[in-house]
């Protein structure tokens, strides 16, 4: 594929085809509790995609530029992890001071975010597939758009669902994995559009 | 071999360093809001660190607001009217504000933070609310999971405080909590006996306060308390009175019930206590002192599921139930409930139906 376009070849694909949420299943956690009313689902769904795209970034700096030259490659688990830890609570900290509509906004999903699987998929995703710097930041804001695109979809049927008649057993967490099931069939439709490995 | 673990130790190190050394940097300049001003009803002028929550900053300069669940924002009680420099709502205050309080300035002491000077207005009796030390004079088992615990007052040495109201119980730093933390307990001890304070907990598992009171705390220990808190207390009516209460919310119907029967009240009181079986009851013999005290008074223990060996021959069935089948003449009556919100809600529902009115359903729940 053309050099140029793959970027953003990859971008939609992690958006749609390979959506982090419905076809890997990562960042499930969060997806279930916070799914319950769309402003919240919003403001989650935005603070995923702006830490996701911001991290998987720095992750691939500290990844190409420490770990590969000492050979430490099989340590990124433990090193991502720290690194999207303290960027998370320094974009907090930052986001508090100066500007208080974004720390409105997404202030107390910061923390949540933390320890979103999604997160840390993306930042091993790019390592497994080699992508270059410029992918990798398109990936990792297409991932976060997909996780939106998800979670938005499901606290609209959620909300739908209060009004629904649902068998009491089913009720909550039950139905939710039911209908992300769905989701993810859904999400089959796209596939093969764009395939990125 | 030696060469590669040293270099990933280093390499680990190195990023942990560079980045703790950032969170340093960016907490002093990004975070460090220097000095603001807090002041309070135009009168009071506060200096304390920005950047802390409004409840903390306060609490640390004697004044104190008001929290049963100690600054987790999940008890909305620390409410205080911001009237200069509040700035926008945060998303964990607004489920315990209403519109109207939108336009009062009403806001959550525990989530707004300080970070320029404010202006706050606070209702005058919470500078009453002082800090007490204590001493643990004695601790009793009531049941298998509620301790009273008796505190004798060192300094000040009196309370001034009404049958009903709370104080907030100091846990220090222990195995399951890494900061000083306050929990809101009701005095069940008569406000008349001023220099003790009688507190009924019961064992949460893993609950910070309790497990410290049931499993660390020890006679001639030292306690810091808080208080008085609450609006909690006997209205001054002549109406007759129901009470209704379930573990630990035994304490500020006793409190009030004592209070009561020492000042020989003859207004007539229906005290119903739910308990699942008969382990769970306690301070019956001080219930039917009271009643001999005071003729009015009638105590009514029920059991919801007693057992075989129990040999209860008093109410069974849940409290609402008995409360509902027992309760005469509910519109001229008021009540009195305090316990687990899920109790209280079916509490007034119930007594709603009986045809009380609302506003004279005065509850305490626990958060």
């Amino acid at each position: 594929m053309n050099e140029m376009l793959f970027p953003i070849a990859v971008f939609f694909a992690a958006a749609f085809t390979n959506n982090i949420l419905l076809t890997n299943y990562l960042g499930m956690c969060s997806f279930l509790s916070v799914s319950k009313e769309i402003e919240t689902s919003a403001g989650l769904g935005i603070a995923v995609t702006f830490v996701m795209a911001l991290t998987t970034a720095l992750n691939w700096v500290v990844y190409h530029l420490i770990l590969v030259p000492f050979e430490l490659e099989y340590l990124r688990f433990i090193v991502f992890i720290i690194v999207i830890a303290a960027f998370v609570q320094l974009i907090e900290m930052v986001i508090e001071r100066y500007s208080e509509g974004l720390y409105f906004a997404l202030g107390i999903f910061l923390p949540l975010i933390t320890v979103n699987c999604a997160i840390l998929g993306a930042s091993l995703f790019m390592v497994i597939r080699d992508y270059s710097f410029i992918t990798t930041f398109f990936f990792g804001l297409g991932s976060g758009i997909g996780w939106f695109i998800a979670i938005m979809a499901m606290a609209g049927i959620r909300q739908k669902l209060k009004t629904a008649k649902i068998p009491v057993g089913l009720d909550g967490a039950g139905i939710a994995l039911i209908i992300a099931g769905f989701m993810a069939m859904a999400f089959m439709g796209f596939s093969g559009m764009i395939t990125i490995s | 071999m030696i060469t590669t673990l040293l270099i990933s130790v280093l390499v680990i190190t190195a990023i942990a360093m560079v980045l703790a050394i950032l969170m340093v940097i960016a907490d002093a300049t990004v975070g460090n809001y220097g000095e603001v001003h807090i002041n309070i009803n135009q009168k009071k002028d506060l200096t304390v660190r920005g950047g802390q929550p409004l409840l903390k900053a306060l609490n640390n300069e004697g004044v104190f607001i008001p929290s049963a669940c100690g600054g987790r924002g999940s008890c909305g009680l620390c409410k205080v009217r911001v009237i200069e420099g509040g700035g926008a709502y945060l998303p964990t205050e607004l489920p315990w504000i209403s519109d109207e309080e939108k336009k009062e300035n009403v806001r959550l002491s525990c989530q707004f933070k300080v970070k320029n000077d404010v202006s706050i207005m606070i209702p005058e009796e919470l500078f009453s609310v002082r800090q007490f030390e204590t001493k643990v004079e004695s601790l009793v088992d009531l049941t298998h999971d509620i301790k009273q615990v008796r505190l004798k007052l060192i300094d000040p040495p009196t309370i001034d405080c009404k049958a009903g109201q709370f104080v907030q119980f100091q846990v220090p730093e222990y195995e399951l909590t890494d900061e000083m933390v306050y929990r809101a307990y009701s005095m069940a001890s008569i406000p008349s006996d001023n220099t003790h304070v009688e507190l009924e907990i019961r064992q949460v598992p893993n609950g910070i306060c309790t497990t410290y009171v049931h499993q660390h705390l020890k006679e001639g220990d030292t306690v810091s308390i808080n208080g008085p808190y609450g609006d909690f207390f006997l209205r001054d009516t002549d109406r007759d009175m129901i009470c209704i209460a379930g573990g630990s919310g035994m304490a500020p119907l006793k409190s009030i019930i004592l209070d009561m029967a020492e000042k020989k009240s003859t207004r007539k009181v229906r005290y119903f206590f739910g308990a699942r079986s008969k382990r769970d009851l306690f301070l019956l013999d001080e219930m039917k002192a009271i009643e001999k005290d005071m003729p009015s008074f009638k105590f009514i223990p029920a059991l919801s599921e007693p057992l075989e060996e129990d040999n209860w021959d008093g109410e069974v069935g849940l409290i609402t139930d008995v409360v509902g089948r027992l309760t005469e003449n509910a519109s001229e009556s008021e009540a009195y409930l305090c316990g687990s919100p899920g109790m209280i809600d079916a509490c007034i529902k119930v007594l709603k139906e009986l045809g009380m009115p609302e506003e004279r359903i005065y509850y305490d729940k626990f958060a």
